[in-house]
């Protein structure tokens, strides 16, 4: 026994894991950091489709990061000044400060262009990524109980998404964008009797008045933002709490979740996405332009520009506004513009509405109230398949319709037979999507030994239009290689097990 | 059972130990992977390297980006590579736990929440009202000036402009329109003298003024007066959506809005006769004074943009 401490035994007095091992050690007497355990522990299925989220959450990671820079440069002002920067042909022109800022962070702020560019690019994938996500868990009925709260949530996401892509565009001030304000003042006013008084107490004011800038600026900064973090962080929470979901296949139930650990093989793998979504938006920040407000020059409400289009995510509102006939009603003394409240709020209303309806929907039409931890292929459940394809053909229609001009400019057609082709076309494009969608899938479902998982086939369509399931080739990981040994039986019974007329039955 | 498929069973992560297959590199040859993920981190922080350089000779923005992207870029595909053919490869399986809690917890549940929450309120129903009616009562007050501070009332503004009569007609930059300014075809946006000192000024007075003729012209009965010579006054909002009906299709003679495409004809009070929009354009009176100036008779008669609930 000695009192001399010396490093070795100083390292032997913390234990087998070493001073890492003894700060753990010091935490789970305070939290009991330990019990995080389970969560390392948690197994992450591995298939492509599972990390479209992933470019949604990363995505929305850059746009924090570049937007809380760019709001050290941009001043929230509906204030006139006289623009004296470095931008020559604005030099002396009375701008508002919002635009002036916007200017100065784009040319005299170094890295700001890049800034705004990679932030706008952000915002687009950020919404993209969550359109192909939530396709994803509709078609693979991953929305299904216990999960559906999680799907409304998402579902949320989307919206708030979008909601706050609008107030972010509309900020620069620029001429675009000013034109995208005084149109959803119109859509506000538009509203039956609250509308003038919704659009009197968002505006302070008729339009455009002094107050929206700084408005839209603190709900995109800080309101919208901050709910989409505590969805995003309740997203999450019931994705752990409740686990992946995951496509049928060798070892995996529905009582099992079979994959990678989440430490350290999904961290490393999902640490590298985020890098990868960071750099992709870098790259298209620095050789992509987007939204140059410079060109645009600043908002003067009796300006416009013209075949300008919203962002991407707004198309499909757009287009409905172009092609929606002039519905106004006028009864007792009141109008009310169905042109506007139609396409612009009751047809969102009625999408979205299906889209946050479909699980109870789901749920009564099929009488179906189990657990689902495994996911349907599409084509086997062709009913929900056509539904959402159809819908989802209605937006992207929808989304063409938003550049009637620019196709009839294109196609050298009249601007006049274009807008009556997208009018009618508009009813039958979701209506045979729908039937398309469901014959494919009925009849991929017939081909014989479609379905099967045991041996994987592959389902595929001739030319005449016939759908044939044959042996996919064995993938290699897959493979027998060697012959699965039986055991010799040591004494032969006279009578052979379940024989009737010769033939002997195997239990499979 | 053969070693490919014992590979490919599924083990629970705390059965394996370190040196069991499953905790093997996924990669058939990781010091080859190894090799390339080096490159590929190395690669990555010269490309940070070189956006620190970027910056600090202030370089043009795609060459920042360009550098950055580069250096997210490698170093991204390096960690994906290494957790991908570098990290246990597995697969694992974990049992999923029932969500559902036992009949006794869920009974124990349901009865705090009922008996003993439900409970306290049931036995003192008038606390609880007078709670409730308060915070119902400070609910709706503070509605009242939260909504009614955003912004003032609507009342009549939205049927009225600047334009008055005798406003004269002034360009953009303040300059009066005179009768012999303008030839025929000739377009111009036109607002009330004075219209830079009010606050939407810009947007609601703006006005699209058209020369059709040099003799007076009639756009529609009741009109006659409107027109002089040939010139014709229309409110440049659209009566779909409120933008500025921007564009003149001369050899047509309409008005197109560049928004949503609605057109009107300005031969015939700018009635619409394609697209979404549902009104003419309001029709602007105008008269020429004794000096030869273009001035308004009155305000528009009828409200201008786009429709809302109290338009009659």
């Amino acid at each position: 026994m000695s009192d001399v401490k010396t490093k070795r035994t100083a390292k032997a007095a913390l234990g087998p894991y070493g001073k890492v091992g003894h700060v753990l050690n010091e935490l789970d007497d305070r939290v009991g950091a330990a019990k995080a355990r389970n969560f390392l522990d948690k197994i992450f299925p591995d298939h492509w489709s599972f990390m479209l989220g992933e470019i949604a959450l990363y995505s929305f990671v850059i746009v924090l990061a570049t937007g809380v820079f760019l709001t050290l440069y941009y001043v929230p002002s509906q204030t006139l000044v006289t623009y004296r920067g470095s931008y020559a042909p604005l030099y002396g022109v009375k701008v508002t400060q919002a635009y002036a800022s916007s200017i100065d962070l784009t040319f005299a702020v170094r890295g700001g262009l890049l800034m705004r560019q990679m932030h706008h690019w952000a915002c687009d994938i950020f919404i993209g990524a969550m359109v192909v996500h939530m396709a994803r868990v509709f078609f693979t009925g991953a929305f299904r109980k216990p999960r559906e709260l999680n799907y409304s949530i998402g579902t949320t996401l989307l919206t708030l998404g979008i909601v706050n892509g609008f107030l972010g565009y509309s900020l620069p001030d620029d001429l675009v964008s000013g034109t995208g304000i005084r149109i959803a003042y119109s859509i506000l006013e538009s509203v039956p009797v609250v509308g003038t008084y919704l659009a009197f107490f968002i505006f302070g004011g008729n339009f455009p008045g002094t107050a929206v800038i700084p408005r839209f600026f603190i709900i995109h900064v800080l309101l919208v933002p901050g709910i989409i973090m505590g969805m995003v962080g309740a997203h999450l929470f019931l994705l752990v709490r409740q686990k992946h979901t995951q496509f049928p296949g060798p070892g995996r139930t529905e009582k099992n979740v079979v994959g990678t650990p989440m430490f350290p093989v999904f961290m490393g793998k999902t640490t590298g996405y985020l890098f990868i979504v960071a750099g992709v938006t870098a790259l298209l920040g620095a050789f992509a332009q987007i939204n140059p407000i410079w060109l645009f020059g600043p908002y003067d409400a009796a300006k416009i520009s013209y075949a300008v289009q919203p962002d991407w995510y707004m198309g499909f509102l757009d287009g409905a506004l172009r092609i929606a006939p002039a519905w106004q009603t006028n009864n007792f003394g009141h109008t009310i513009p169905w042109e506007v409240t139609f396409p612009a709020l009751i047809l969102p209303g009625i999408i979205f509405g299906i889209a946050y309806a479909w699980p109870a929907l789901e749920r009564k039409i099929t009488g179906d109230n189990e657990l689902h931890n495994l996911l349907d292929r599409p084509s086997e459940v062709p009913v929900r398949t056509a539904a959402g394809a159809a819908v989802l053909s209605l937006v992207i229609w929808l989304f063409i319709a938003s550049s009637t001009d620019v196709i009839a400019n294109f196609a050298h057609l009249s601007l006049n037979s274009v807008l009556w082709f997208m009018r009618i076309s508009t009813f039958f494009v979701p209506i045979i999507t729908y039937v398309i969608t469901l014959k494919i899938c009925q009849e991929m479902n017939e081909a014989d030994g479609a379905g099967r998982r045991k041996t994987p086939n592959l389902v595929t369509r001739t030319s005449e239009g016939e759908y044939i399931a044959t042996a996919a080739p064995v993938h290699e990981e897959f493979a027998h290689h060697e012959e699965v040994a039986v055991p010799v039986p040591t004494f032969i019974v006279d009578e052979p097990a379940s024989e009737t007329d010769g033939v002997r039955t195997v239990e499979r | 059972m053969s070693t490919t498929e014992e590979h490919r069973t599924p083990v629970s992560l705390s059965s394996v130990t370190a040196d069991s297959p499953h905790m093997q590199p996924a990669a058939r040859n990781p010091e080859r992977v190894e090799r390339w993920t080096a490159v590929l981190l190395l690669l990555g922080l010269l490309g940070f390297i070189g956006f620190g350089w970027a910056y600090w000779v202030d370089a043009t923005p795609w060459i920042l980006g360009a550098t950055m992207g580069a250096g997210f870029s490698f170093v991204g595909i390096a960690v994906v590579a290494w957790g991908k053919y570098l990290m246990p490869k597995g697969p694992f399986v974990e049992e999923r736990h029932d969500l559902r809690s036992s009949d006794a917890e869920r009974e124990a549940f349901a009865a705090a929440i009922t008996q003993r929450g439900g409970g306290v309120i049931k036995r003192r129903p008038m606390l609880g009202a007078l709670l409730g009616g308060g915070l119902g009562v400070f609910g709706i007050v503070a509605l009242f000036p939260l909504l009614r501070s955003l912004g003032p009332l609507p009342g009549k503004t939205l049927e009225r402009t600047d334009w008055k009569k005798g406003s004269y007609l002034v360009t953009q930059d303040g300059r009066r329109v005179h009768v012999d300014d303008f030839l025929i075809n000739e377009v111009a946006t036109v607002f009330p003298e004075g219209f830079e000192e009010t606050e939407n000024g810009q947007a609601v007075d703006q006005t699209i003024i058209i020369r059709l003729d040099t003799e007076d012209f009639v756009t529609k009965k009741g009109r006659e007066s409107w027109g002089p010579a040939g010139y014709v006054a229309y409110s440049k909002l659209c009566s779909h959506l409120g933008c500025p009906v921007g564009l003149y299709e001369q050899s047509l003679q309409l008005l197109v809005c560049p928004c949503h495409q609605s057109m009107f004809d300005v031969t015939i009070g700018a009635q619409p006769n394609f697209g979404p929009a549902p009104r003419p354009l309001p029709q602007l009176p105008l008269f020429v004074d004794k000096d030869g100036y273009l001035r308004s008779q009155s305000d528009y008669l009828e409200p201008v943009g786009p429709g809302y609930w109290e338009r009659s």
